[in-house]
């Protein structure tokens, strides 16, 4: 299996309240260091609450944001400068929320040739060939080209957004919360859409979302990202039904379903840990029911736990 | 653009301004082939003609020069003037706010304090060290005067690229390989013109006036070169004895900056989105009533009934139908749960029971909704702000825009209470820290005088409901209450409410689009779409067999933890626009049982063991009722 996507020791560090001149006062840590492989043709989820890291960690990945430390490497190579139109042709990325991730003063063919001129420098003939193909694989119909974003619903606006990531030949896509903002029936028309599309174009996936159910339908391994760390890695199959970190137990069976008498999951507070004075140890500790000493002073990191799951914990629950 | 036109003839007094302003253009464009007598041409035998003289319709100068002459020639060089100079200030002025902007951290720091420091002089001021620096002329009082407008621009621009800068689309440009200067021109600046126009357009004026100042000061036009200001200028002296040489060029100062500003002000009015969809239009206290049928009778049953409800938003022709024909009532301790997909109307339902929905454009056109045998439809405003918090209290989706962000929590638990009951101070503090450790906020005592943002999402959200609990409701209407919130902070939520329901024996209508929490949380359901329910029962039944083909697709359609990978149902198609509703049933389009019989004329309910459908073909047959 080659890989489609490694990243080194990945991290990001952001100053704060940082003065005209001279350096910051504090800093705050949205991703701690994360080593990571994605296999051509997977899709590796990643599920995290809100001010986890997952969309600073996405936006790392397409070159948007420059990492502190580490290096990502796609496809063998190296691409670490942060230049979005180097990474433009191989990792692509679908934004959260569809209406404002397209330009409303231009037109859906204005905003599908940029990539298809500016990565790929075709002539007028080829853009306007490889638009309709594009076009046809998205379901759309060829008139709504000459219109503008606004006429557009959430769900018909998220498929024009594929559509932009496909014009640019990318192979890896990163799908950033792509169905939260649409309603339940449309999402699945979407996330069909896109299993489609990658058997078709043979693309690899990341699918950032917050919503584990739909994880776990679209994913051939899960990555469960807490305090900017991911904490457990596995197969989506098994890392909900079996996990070994709290955390990913404390997501489980959090997540309202059907047939299931409504419990409080923990008792505790549910504050994440103050991101610009971080406890030394494991920053779940403070909600966790297994904490102990040790716990509290250093900060457990991933092992190999089973076949092919890891998990950040110093006492990971029962297989 | 045609829209622009017509919203902008709709504005009377901009429609004048253009029209007088058309004119002055109009008429100092042709200047130069009017049958005028030469401007500068002195004849000090015929100095201080009044005006409708023999051959000086507007008389002379104090060197006998024609005023009409240089009257038209001096707006014209004044019109020129100013419109140079806002063009000049708008270019420099957008150009140094988009790149502060666009490029953000050092960058906008130091151009804007350098903007700062030259806002921080007084503009006239500057404009005259400007004008000493360069020397007079009025080529060097445009450049003092565009200088001097400059921050104007680069600030206004600045905070709106700073928006436009963080959208999404311009990550999505940087990734489909365009450039910083490609963004900036072609994804960004489309989107500031409108603000550059609106800009330009209030102050062309002002600094048409502020180069008649220089001139007049005579820093700008030099003699014997006529503009508006030199004019005044010169007619200075003799302004007791000859009023006229200096009320003929203010005159015309006066007529052409106030058509500008006149204009400027509509043509912001019209291109301001805000401004546009009526914002300034402040909303009726309660939702407008104009109910087309005699409403249903009272007492209605439970501790809330709505009856057969109808709201719809009248937009200029557009009609929509946002609640149609829907029924609910809530009994004493119940939870309802009020599911549906956006655009449903299950929050407008919600809103229109308190008279919550903003009019215009909203209109309850029919129904009525019952609660303690009183019809809250079209109720008096005083009727309903008594009961509004106290007998039917709210909690909303976001918390962080529900409470106040500078007043403490406890202030605005105490608040709540003290609208609808006159309690002391001491006992109010008291009741809100009581009602924070009701909601399980750990030391109450001290987080009563914390601020909203000090709180997290969830903590905000505890504080939201315990307001809606503060005086002790028969009712809370909930909408959407754990959207924004974490899973692992909406699970403790759903199980707090759950918990005050039964303590506090108070009745929660609670609106939502997640089934999960529907199951967990509510005994009944009322499912809806299109504006319309489309089916209602108990919880149990309805999770177990759904009736009516949208309820099942559905609840298919919504995924499950623990079924492991696998293709997700989808319903074909999207849901209708309820301006433009079918005749028969909504689903009809996008449902596989669809018959013809379906599109025909409204569907009914069907109602039989404690549920109703509107279906004609459902997918389980409802229990016919027993007779007692």
């Amino acid at each position: 299996m080659s890989l489609a996507l490694q990243l080194d020791d990945l991290s990001k560090t952001f100053p704060v309240g940082k003065p005209l001149f001279g350096p910051a006062k504090a800093h705050v840590r949205a991703v701690r260091p994360v080593t990571l492989q994605v296999e051509t043709g997977e899709t590796l989820g990643i599920v995290g609450e809100s001010g986890c890291g997952k969309s600073t960690l996405a936006r790392m990945l397409v070159g948007l944001l420059p990492p502190s430390t580490g290096e990502i490497k796609i496809e063998g190579h190296r691409l670490n400068n942060a230049n979005p139109a180097e990474f433009g042709r191989s990792i692509q990325y679908v934004f959260q929320d569809p209406i404002s991730s397209l330009n409303p003063r231009k037109s859906i063919r204005s905003i599908l040739e940029v990539p298809l001129k500016r990565l790929h420098g075709m002539n007028a003939e080829a853009r306007r060939a490889r638009i309709s193909e594009i076009f046809a694989s998205v379901n759309l119909r060829e008139e709504f080209l000459e219109r503008y974003p606004h006429e557009f619903s959430g769900g018909q606006a998220q498929r024009i957004g594929i559509a932009r990531a496909l014009a640019a030949n990318a192979r890896i896509m990163v799908l950033d919360e792509p169905v939260s903002a649409l309603d339940v029936s449309v999402q699945a028309q979407v996330l069909n859409l896109l299993a489609r599309l990658k058997g078709e174009f043979g693309l690899t996936y990341l699918f950032i979302s917050h919503d584990l159910a739909v994880v776990e339908a679209v994913s051939d391994r899960v990555a469960v990202m807490y305090f900017g760390a991911v904490v457990e890695v596995g197969k989506a199959e098994k890392i909900f039904a079996a996990p070994r970190h709290p955390y990913t137990n404390l997501l489980a069976g959090s997540a309202p379903v059907v047939g299931r008498p409504l419990t409080p999951p923990e008792a505790k507070g549910t504050e994440l840990p103050d991101p610009l004075n971080p406890p030394p140890g494991c920053p779940f500790a403070p909600r966790c029911p297994k904490a102990t000493e040790i716990c509290r002073d250093v900060d457990p990191p991933l092992e190999q736990m089973g076949e092919d799951q890891f998990a950040a914990c110093h006492h990971p629950l029962d297989a | 653009m045609t829209q622009f036109i017509k919203l902008l003839a709709r504005n009377q007094l901009a429609l004048a301004g253009g029209i007088i302003l058309s004119i002055v253009v109009l008429v100092s464009i042709l200047v130069p082939i009017l049958p005028l007598q030469p401007p500068d041409v002195t004849n000090t035998a015929d100095r201080f003609m009044a005006p409708f003289s023999e051959g000086h319709w507007l008389g002379t100068d104090h060197l006998g020069r024609d005023l009409l002459s240089r009257l038209l020639w001096g707006t014209r060089l004044s019109l020129a003037v100013g419109a140079a100079a806002a063009i000049v200030a708008a270019v420099i002025g957008s150009a140094i706010g988009i790149v502060a902007g666009y490029f953000g951290g050092t960058t906008d720091n130091v151009i804007m304090r350098g903007v700062d420091m030259l806002m921080a002089f007084p503009y006239i001021l500057l404009a005259l060290a400007i004008v000493a620096a360069l020397g007079p002329g009025l080529m060097n009082a445009l450049i003092a005067v565009a200088a001097v407008n400059i921050p104007f621009f680069a600030r206004n621009i600045r905070g709106i690229t700073v928006g436009i800068a963080h959208k999404e689309f311009v990550d999505a440009a940087k990734l489909a390989g365009k450039g910083h200067l490609t963004i900036l021109t072609t994804e960004i600046l489309p989107n500031v013109v409108p603000v550059i126009v609106i800009a330009m357009s209030t102050t062309i004026g002002w600094m048409i006036l502020e180069t008649a100042g220089l001139s007049f000061l005579g820093l700008g036009s030099q003699p014997p070169q006529a503009d508006l200001g030199s004019m005044l200028g010169e007619a200075r002296s003799a302004l007791i004895t000859n009023p006229h040489t200096s009320v003929v060029p203010g005159l015309m100062i006066f007529i052409i900056v106030m058509s500008i500003n006149l204009l400027g002000d509509g043509v912001r009015d019209a291109l301001d989105p805000r401004l546009r969809s009526g914002a300034l239009s402040r909303p009726k206290p309660t939702t407008t009533v104009a109910r087309q049928s005699s409403p249903p009778h009272g007492p209605g049953e439970g501790v809330l009934d709505i009856r057969e409800l109808e709201t719809q938003f009248h937009v200029g022709k557009r009609v929509f139908k946002a609640v149609n024909q829907v029924s609910l009532n809530i009994e004493p301790g119940e939870c309802l749960g009020v599911i549906g997909e956006s655009g449903s109307g299950k929050s407008v339902t919600a809103l229109s029971v308190m008279g919550l929905v903003a009019s215009p454009p909203g209109v309850i056109t029919g129904g009525a909704v019952f609660h303690g045998g009183q019809d809250l439809v079209g109720a008096r405003y005083s009727t309903l702000r008594r009961l509004r918090g106290d007998k039917v209290a709210y909690i909303f989706q976001d918390p962080l825009s529900t409470l106040h962000p500078l007043i403490r929590v406890g202030e605005q638990l105490a608040e709540a209470i003290r609208v609808h009951h006159p309690v002391g101070k001491a006992e109010l503090r008291q009741r809100a820290i009581d009602l924070l450790n009701d909601v399980r906020i750990p030391n109450a005592e001290s987080r009563v005088d914390s601020y909203p943002h000090e709180m997290s999402g969830g903590m905000r959200q505890r504080v939201a409901i315990a307001m809606a609990l503060a005086n002790e409701p028969e009712v809370i209407i909930a909408d959407e209450p754990t959207t924004a919130l974490d899973v692992t902070v909406q699970a403790q939520v759903l199980s707090l409410l759950d918990d005050l329901r039964r303590e506090h024996n108070v009745a929660i209508m609670f609106i939502t689009h997640d089934f999960g929490v529907v199951a967990q949380l509510c005994d009944r359901v009322a499912v809806m779409y299109g504006g319309q329910i489309v089916e209602q029962g108990t919880t149990d039944d309805i999770l177990a067999n759904p009736a009516h083909p949208y309820t099942r697709k559905l609840m298919e359609c919504v995924p499950e933890l623990g079924a492991g990978r696998r293709e997700l149902a989808a319903i074909p198609g999207l849901p209708p626009a309820v301006d433009d509703l079918p005749p028969g049933c909504a689903f009809a389009p996008r449902c596989h049982k669809a018959q013809a019989e379906c599109t025909k004329a409204p569907i009914e309910m069907t109602r039989g063991g404690g549920r109703a459908v509107r279906c004609l073909y459902p997918e389980t047959k409802l229990v016919e009722e027993e007779p007692a």
